[in-house]
């Protein structure tokens, strides 16, 4: 067999990650595919569909909502939930608050990203979920690079990387004793442009807030934030109405905008071609430290 | 544009962090954001030149320990391929983490230090990729501006590595390439301080090499991972097997046997979403349609009829062990292999390799790190081909029913009567 042979590198990821999702069918009980309304898991719905259609997919979605969502998110997620026909779980970080479990966040700073780990965690005991799918890749940070495509959680959704299962060749070892649970990464292997050129080729609809528009933000800690009810706003903020988009989509108050004129899914795989700053580098929950993420994900983040 | 993926082999001291990191930051896969932190880093080399291993950087958890626990993956792309590079760290006790890595690669990156030249670390790393079937191998003679670019200084390596390969009988394909990843020369420019070397740059090389596969790859095998079963009105009769095919390809009215049953039927259709391709290649995951309803679920395996593996429930196979727990022969583990699991024991160990020398030992006690040949007992049959002929179908993992754990990998070479 020559080289032209080869599978195309998209075809490839895709191909891998579809049968990732089917490991998981095979594999488990009550898997959840845990949805954000992000790229990334927009791009895990549409493997699914190449996955299990004409049938169900063998998992409901979960959508951990902090409250501090982008309208276009929701309207995006409802509208989606339309087409796919598919079920929809959504965890809402205010029900941990009301309950007691997590406090709100004061000051300038605050914000609900945190406490939505409280939130998954009472979503994924409450259902039972024995695996949960999610959207990150490897190239987004180093503790996700050492990573496991199956990464076994305990009951408290610990992350060991000291105890990480060898995952050989393409058998990805799904076996775990009652309560934990595994976090399943299909796109693992796919950078921030294969997945932009995947979308692309798929031709793909996602929420406008990644694309160029007009919107009020102001200047957080150096980085262009959306004004919005959810962000603590005093005197000393100014708004200026820009022309920015959003490269992630999470929670209004840690999520920063890119002044931007990419209108067009062209001009976006260019501007990120030529890119001036990694994609978690528009995360100001990774800012805390070095090690934030590795810290979040011991304690059971995403 | 299709996927290299390789390993580097070797240790910090070999330079292999220093390697990685120039092949990210002169490929210019290194981002602003990142490129920031590394010129703030106090770390530096001593010409003052910022030290490209900080990008290879790993956990808070192995900074604290001063070690490197695990294999990292990193993305790059030129115009030619897209790359994933495995960095397995290369310490003797690391073979677990350096077999992972090379389970998953086409192609390995083996570092030699210029000034120590082949030693017994290189020995080791070439029987591991050796015995995980690697078919390419880069020989990287690391240094090469400590040692003032002596052209002798190289080839004496080169004749001591290629006696290496001989006494080992390697089948893999060998590229030579001196190498300063500090100084950047040969890695991604060619370099003026190596006149006498005529060949590529490495990145020349890994852009170009022709991704080689396995022997036996037109053998046709698909494991059915998933049963589409819709049981809608309008799709009532609907049944699909969802699947990955490991090798070969599946054509529409092919006629295929379903192991380890042995009904056959004939392929009716072929789907992948919304598109019905009357072709599935190695390496897609389709969805097959068959004329007759038999009884197929997970586990089974469907293979060209004109193409048969072996099907077995006593195996020989190589191991190696990748649990602190050592091999317990009166212990029932599972055995996963592609779709199926089942139940499996140890029956016998033939020896063990001492990875350093390459002699075998005659040792029961099989320890984490430790490689050799066993005989294995499963409870349902198992269809494979050996590894060596086809890794797809050949390699198998052991999971310890106690633990979950995955502790050792199998690599199926022969059924043993």
């Amino acid at each position: 067999m020559s080289s032209n042979n080869h599978l195309d590198y998209l075809d490839e990821l895709e191909a891998e990650a579809i049968h990732i999702l089917r490991e998981v069918a095979g594999q488990f009980e009550k898997p959840a595919l845990l949805f954000s309304g992000g790229k990334d898991s927009i791009t895990l719905v549409r493997l699914a569909e190449k996955a299990f259609r004409p049938g169900k997919f063998p998992f409901p979605l979960v959508h951990i909502d902090t409250g501090h969502n982008f309208v276009e998110t929701i309207e995006y997620r409802d509208k989606m939930i339309d087409r796919i026909g598919e079920k929809l779980i959504v965890g809402h970080v205010q029900d941990s608050i009301d309950e007691g479990k997590v406090v709100e966040q004061t000051g300038k700073n605050a914000s609900r990203n945190a406490l939505q780990t409280v939130t998954l965690l009472d979503t994924i005991a409450k259902h039972k979920f024995d695996a949960c799918i999610g959207g990150a890749r490897r190239d987004e940070e180093k503790a996700r690079a050492k990573e496991r495509i199956f990464s076994v959680r305990d009951e408290f959704g610990q992350w060991d990387p000291k105890r990480q299962r060898p995952e050989l060749w393409n058998l990805y070892n799904g076996k775990i004793h009652k309560g934990e649970n595994v976090r399943v990464f299909p796109i693992s292997n796919w950078t921030e442009l294969d997945v932009w050129n995947y979308i692309r080729r798929e031709n793909i609809e996602l929420p406008t807030i990644y694309f160029a528009h007009k919107r009020d933000t102001i200047v957080r800690n150096g980085q262009l934030m959306a004004a919005s009810p959810f962000l603590n706003m005093d005197d000393e903020d100014v708004i200026t109405n820009r022309t920015v988009r959003f490269r992630t989509v999470g929670d209004m108050t840690c999520t920063a905008a890119v002044q931007s004129e990419a209108f067009e899914i062209d001009d976006i795989i260019n501007e990120i071609s030529e890119s001036k700053i990694s994609e978690r580098g528009a995360r100001m929950d990774d800012k805390v430290s070095e090690a934030a993420m590795e810290d979040r994900k011991k304690g059971g983040y995403f | 544009m299709d996927i290299l993926k390789f390993i580097t082999a070797g240790s910090v001291d070999d330079g292999k962090s220093t390697l990685i990191g120039r092949l990210l930051y002169d490929s210019g896969a290194i981002l602003a954001d990142q490129l920031e932190a590394l010129h703030s880093s106090n770390r530096k080399n001593d010409d003052g030149s910022i030290d490209l291993a900080i990008l290879t950087d790993g956990l808070k958890a192995e900074r604290e320990q001063g070690i490197t626990i695990d294999v990292a993956y990193k993305y790059f792309n030129t115009d030619k391929r897209k790359f994933i590079i495995a960095d397995a760290p290369g310490h003797i006790q690391y073979t677990r983490n350096m077999v992972t890595g090379a389970s998953n690669s086409n192609l390995a990156i083996i570092l030699i230090d210029a000034r120590k030249g082949v030693i017994e670390q290189t020995v080791r790393h070439t029987f591991l990729v050796s015995l995980l079937g690697l078919p390419q191998i880069v020989v990287a003679i690391n240094k090469m501006d400590m040692v003032g670019y002596s052209e002798e200084i190289y080839n004496n390596i080169v004749a001591d590595y290629q006696a290496l390969a001989q006494k080992l009988d390697l089948k893999n394909a060998v590229k030579f390439i001196p190498i300063s990843a500090l100084k950047g020369d040969n890695i991604v420019h060619e370099s003026t301080n190596l006149p006498w070397y005529k060949g590529e740059s490495l990145l020349h090389f890994l852009e170009n090499v022709e991704i080689a596969v396995d022997n036996k790859t037109e053998h046709a095998r698909l494991p059915v991972q998933w049963v589409i079963r819709p049981q809608t009105d309008e799709l009532h009769d609907y049944r699909g097997y969802a699947g990955r095919v490991l090798s070969g390809s599946f054509h529409v009215n092919d006629k295929v046997t379903v192991l380890p049953s042995g009904f056959t039927s004939t392929i009716s259709k072929i789907e992948q979403l919304g598109v019905e391709p009357t072709e599935a290649k190695t390496g897609m995951s389709v969805t097959i349609h068959l004329e007759d309803e038999i009884d197929i679920s997970r586990g089974d395996i469907l293979v060209n009829s004109r193409q048969q593996p072996q099907v077995a429930k006593m195996i020989e196979a190589d191991l190696c062990w990748m649990d602190t727990r050592a091999l317990d022969a009166d212990h029932t583990y599972f055995i996963q292999h592609n779709s199926k699991l089942t139940r499996c024991k140890i029956s016998e160990v033939l020896y063990k390799i001492n990875i350093n020398n390459l002699e075998k030992v005659y040792d029961e006690e099989f320890k984490l790190n430790d490689i050799g040949r066993i005989v294995i007992k499963t409870a349902d049959e198992l269809a494979f081909d050996p590894y060596h002929e086809n890794k797809a179908n050949g390699g198998a993992i052991i999971i310890d029913s106690r633990t979950n754990v995955t502790v050792g990998a199998l690599m199926l070479r022969s059924a043993v009567d």
